[in-house]
């Protein structure tokens, strides 16, 4: 009955969705579109609200009468694996897409009224026909309510990899990232059809741009630290395909930031503008192309199936490439923004996006050369890690770079001398560099600059804040501040890590020690332990540095159904790194494979992620505080 | 070039994209590497007799017979072959003849591993130096090689036949009956 409930509501609100695609169409011959448009938007969001509670019920209760949850669950479960199971499969995660995109069509629907009758007119159009292509292709090709008869007695289980508490949190922020994209999406759609790009769109589009972007980077630090401690590899990124599809949207949304900034204050870089809004959610949807339908191998392995994958590019061709044919066609119409020169904040803006444009291209070019070259010549190649490091490693540090005089430079035109503000970044910088000489080991230039010029950065960040009366200094400037200071703290720590990690990789018997940089840690011997749907044997070792002295306990272990071997990483956070223990396979002399990685400073990756979306989540606030108290006053002024 | 063509671009990377994709959606790509060895003949190896009542195996002897034949190395200390070792089972009872190399293994071992997780295999040679591993590059345990009734290599699994490979083992085997 559940699960009918939830098919039947998905059906009313594609219907909806159909009907606020036709109003929109229909315009103002009709009345009012608002008055119908609104409540079909709202009434959407809380169907594929309901569909989804429903999902999770099913999931809840082990319903294996549901072919989904039969193929994806499992009554020995953990309670929270069976509530975060429902989206960690193809039908349940589109749900989830769906649901999030439709929840936010209603809130833009209720929200915005800034923009022309015309525009939102648009704009509401656009994201029915986002809404109805996506529930098509839930309905059509990945019905996560069929039913499954007869029932069978106990269900597949789950990925043991994906019982995980990241998995709770990683997949729902990365699609409400995703989506929050589309709103811009529909925005910018929705000016190309009125010819309507100004500031007063770009302030609309901020909000759902700022906020979008926050949970996407939450997203990916949260992804990139799952990956790190449970696929055991020691590794942060590995550039992996579905890596990179998420990424891609993220240097989309970074540029959009910063590009929406300008159009909002100046009235500039409109076509550019609009272009980004298009290409940030195009690079969503490419992304989950590339991972539904297969067409690139990859560690996230989810149900791979070329229908579906076709379905995906119908859309995309629809979407994407009807989006560009109307940019091709409109945005010529489009009225340019306000002259600027060459030295100013909208210059060093620029000077931004094109870098964080030219890291997008590297990345997608990268992430589809494969496919490329395999069509023209049939030749089978893997583009890894030093392709994408080394291109985009000197342009992230050219980006940081700039950050040391760009928010500090005026709009529009500044003649100040540059150099003088900057001096005190740039003296830090060369500080460090020599430091990095003196003091490190051998290691690479790019990591000796990383670090460095990281170090400069922090100081930089600071700088926007200096001079200011802090009391009166608005939220937003102290969230760009944070944001940028979040970028040093991650470069810092991606640079110590590529620097100054060490590695140990050993087979050991009982008793025995080894050592990886400053420990010394014992082999202890080894214990079988038992969970709910696994087995595992548990290492015990002691690690000790000078008096400090930790027990850590790496797990092999066996799950049961479907059986699966993973590697449970024991790792330690102090207050100068991280150790990292894992237990291998035994070798045919009875001794134990140990890989051992002793990591300065590697957290500081993870908590500089935090740092860039906390700015921007302060940057959120702060103009959202800032307009009502506009309009707070505008009431009481008019009273 | 004019601002409508340069306007263009994004669309024509976007249509390359998608005649890229497509293509790659009729052709799926196959996720197996392929092996050297198939399509090889089998390379000399010889093995040792090892468990009692069971004949130890050699590269003369699997061609010598014309017969088809599932090659599984394996070991007793190696735990991935815990898990396969049912699924060895399953497949000779569906038919595959399947003959065994131990590999830096002990009799007592071997016989408690056989005793405890199944055993389907009708020859068990022992491969005390790796020798049999190395000959027919394997570079690991478990792996298995099908050998057809010429003595040629046609199919070779890297890591243990799991019960979702269970099928395509048995396909390639019945296609060389």
């Amino acid at each position: 009955m559940i699960a009918e409930a939830g098919l039947a509501a998905l059906w009313l609100a594609a219907a909806l969705a159909l009907l606020q695609l036709g109003v929109a169409l229909a315009g103002p011959r009709i009345g009012d579109v608002r008055a119908i448009a609104v409540p079909a938007a709202v009434a959407q969001g809380l169907l594929t609200l309901f569909a989804f509670a429903a999902l999770i019920t099913l999931f809840v209760r082990t319903d294996l009468s549901v072919e989904l949850v039969a193929a994806n669950s499992h009554s020995l479960k953990p309670f929270i694996y069976r509530f975060s199971g429902a989206w960690g499969n193809h039908e349940g995660s589109m749900l989830l897409w769906v649901t999030v995109l439709a929840v936010a069509g209603a809130a833009l629907a209720l929200l915005e009224r800034r923009l022309s009758p015309a525009t939102i007119r648009a704009t509401l159009g656009a994201q029915a026909t986002l809404a109805l292509g996506f529930f098509a292709f839930l309905l059509i090709a990945s019905n996560p309510f069929a039913r499954l008869y007869p029932a069978p007695r106990e269900g597949q289980g789950l990925n043991p990899l994906l019982q995980d508490p990241g998995l709770a949190f990683h997949p729902p922020t990365l699609y409400l990232g995703y989506v929050g994209l589309s709103v811009a999406f529909s925005l910018a759609v929705g000016a190309l059809i009125t010819r309507d790009v100004g500031p007063a769109l770009a302030r609309a589009m901020r909000p759902w741009v700022l906020g979008a972007w926050v949970l996407l980077t939450l997203g990916i630090t949260a992804g990139s630290y799952w990956a790190y401690y449970e696929l055991g590899w020691g590794g942060w990124w590995f550039w992996d395909p579905v890596e990179n599809a998420s990424l891609m949207p993220w240097l989309a949304a970074t540029a959009l930031l910063h590009s929406v900034n300008v159009l909002a204050a100046r009235g500039g870089l409109r076509a550019w503008t609009i272009m980004l809004a298009v290409v940030a959610f195009s690079m969503s949807m490419v992304g989950t192309f590339l991972v539904r339908s297969g067409i690139l191998t990859s560690v996230h392995s989810f149900a791979v199936d070329p229908s579906r994958g076709t379905f995906i590019l119908g859309l995309l061709v629809l979407y994407v490439g009807g989006a560009l044919a109307l940019f091709a066609w409109r945005i010529g119409t489009v009225r340019e923004g306000a002259r600027f020169d060459l030295v100013s904040r909208e210059g060093a803006l620029i000077a931004n996006n094109l870098l964080l444009t030219v890291i997008l291209g590297t990345v997608f070019v990268g992430t589809l050369y494969p496919i490329f070259v395999e069509a023209l010549t049939g030749e089978k190649i893997s583009v890894g890690p030093p392709y994408f490091n080394a291109v985009s490693g000197p342009i992230v540090l050219l980006l940081a770079l700039l950050l040391f005089v760009g928010p500090l430079l005026n709009w529009r035109i500044d003649r100040r001398p540059l150099l003088r503000r900057a001096i005190a970044p740039a003296l830090v910088t060369l500080a460090a560099l020599l430091a990095t000489f003196m003091l490190a080991g051998p290691t690479s230039l790019l990591s000796r600059l990383g670090l460095s010029i990281a170090t400069g950065l922090a100081v930089a960040s600071i700088l926007p804040l200096v001079g200011r009366n802090l009391r009166r200094t608005p939220l937003a400037t102290w969230g760009m501040a944070l944001s940028h200071l979040g970028v040093a703290v991650a470069m810092a720590g991606a640079a110590c890590d590529s620097a100054f990690t060490r590695e140990t990789l050993t087979a050991v018997r009982p008793g025995e020690s080894v050592s990886v940089g400053p420990w010394t840690i014992r082999f202890a011997g080894v214990d079988p332990v038992a969970g709910p749907n696994w087995t595992a044997v548990q290492a015990h070792l002691v690690a000790v540095r000078g008096g400090t002295s930790d027990r850590f306990e790496p797990e092999s272990r066996a799950f049961s159904d479907p059986p699966t071997e993973t590697n449970e990483a024991a790792i330690r956070t102090y207050i100068d790194g991280q150790l990292y223990t894992v237990l291998g396979r035994q070798e045919s002399d009875g001794r134990w494979q140990l890989r051992l990685w002793w990591k300065p400073y590697v957290t500081l990756i993870w908590l500089g992620g935090a740092l860039i979306a906390l700015g921007g989540a302060l940057a959120l606030l702060g103009r959202w505080w800032r307009e009502r108290r506009q309009r707070v006053r505008a009431q009481e002024a008019w009273a | 070039m004019s601002r409508q063509l340069w306007l263009a671009i994004p669309l024509l990377v976007f249509g390359l994209f998608v005649a890229a994709a497509l293509w790659r959606l009729a052709d799926p790509p196959s996720t197996t590497v392929e092996s050297r060895l198939v399509g090889q003949p089998l390379p000399a190896f010889t093995t040792t007799p090892i468990v009692p009542r069971k004949l130890p195996v050699s590269a003369a002897t699997l061609r010598a017979e014309h017969q088809p034949r599932l090659v599984n190395l394996f070991a007793s200390w190696c735990v991935p072959c815990i898990a396969e070792a049912p699924v060895l089972a399953q497949l000779q009872r569906e038919g595959v003849r399947i003959d065994g190399i131990a590999v830096r293994d002990t009799a007592a071992d071997l016989q408690k591993f056989l005793a405890d997780n199944g055993d389907g295999y009708d020859r068990i040679g022992g491969d005390a130096t790796g020798q049999a591993q190395i000959a027919l590059g394997a570079s690991g345990v478990p792996e298995s090689f099908l050998i057809d009734g010429a003595g040629v290599i046609r199919y070779h699994h890297v890591g243990a036949i799991m019960p979702q490979d269970r099928a395509d083992v048995l396909a390639e085997w019945r296609k060389l009956r």
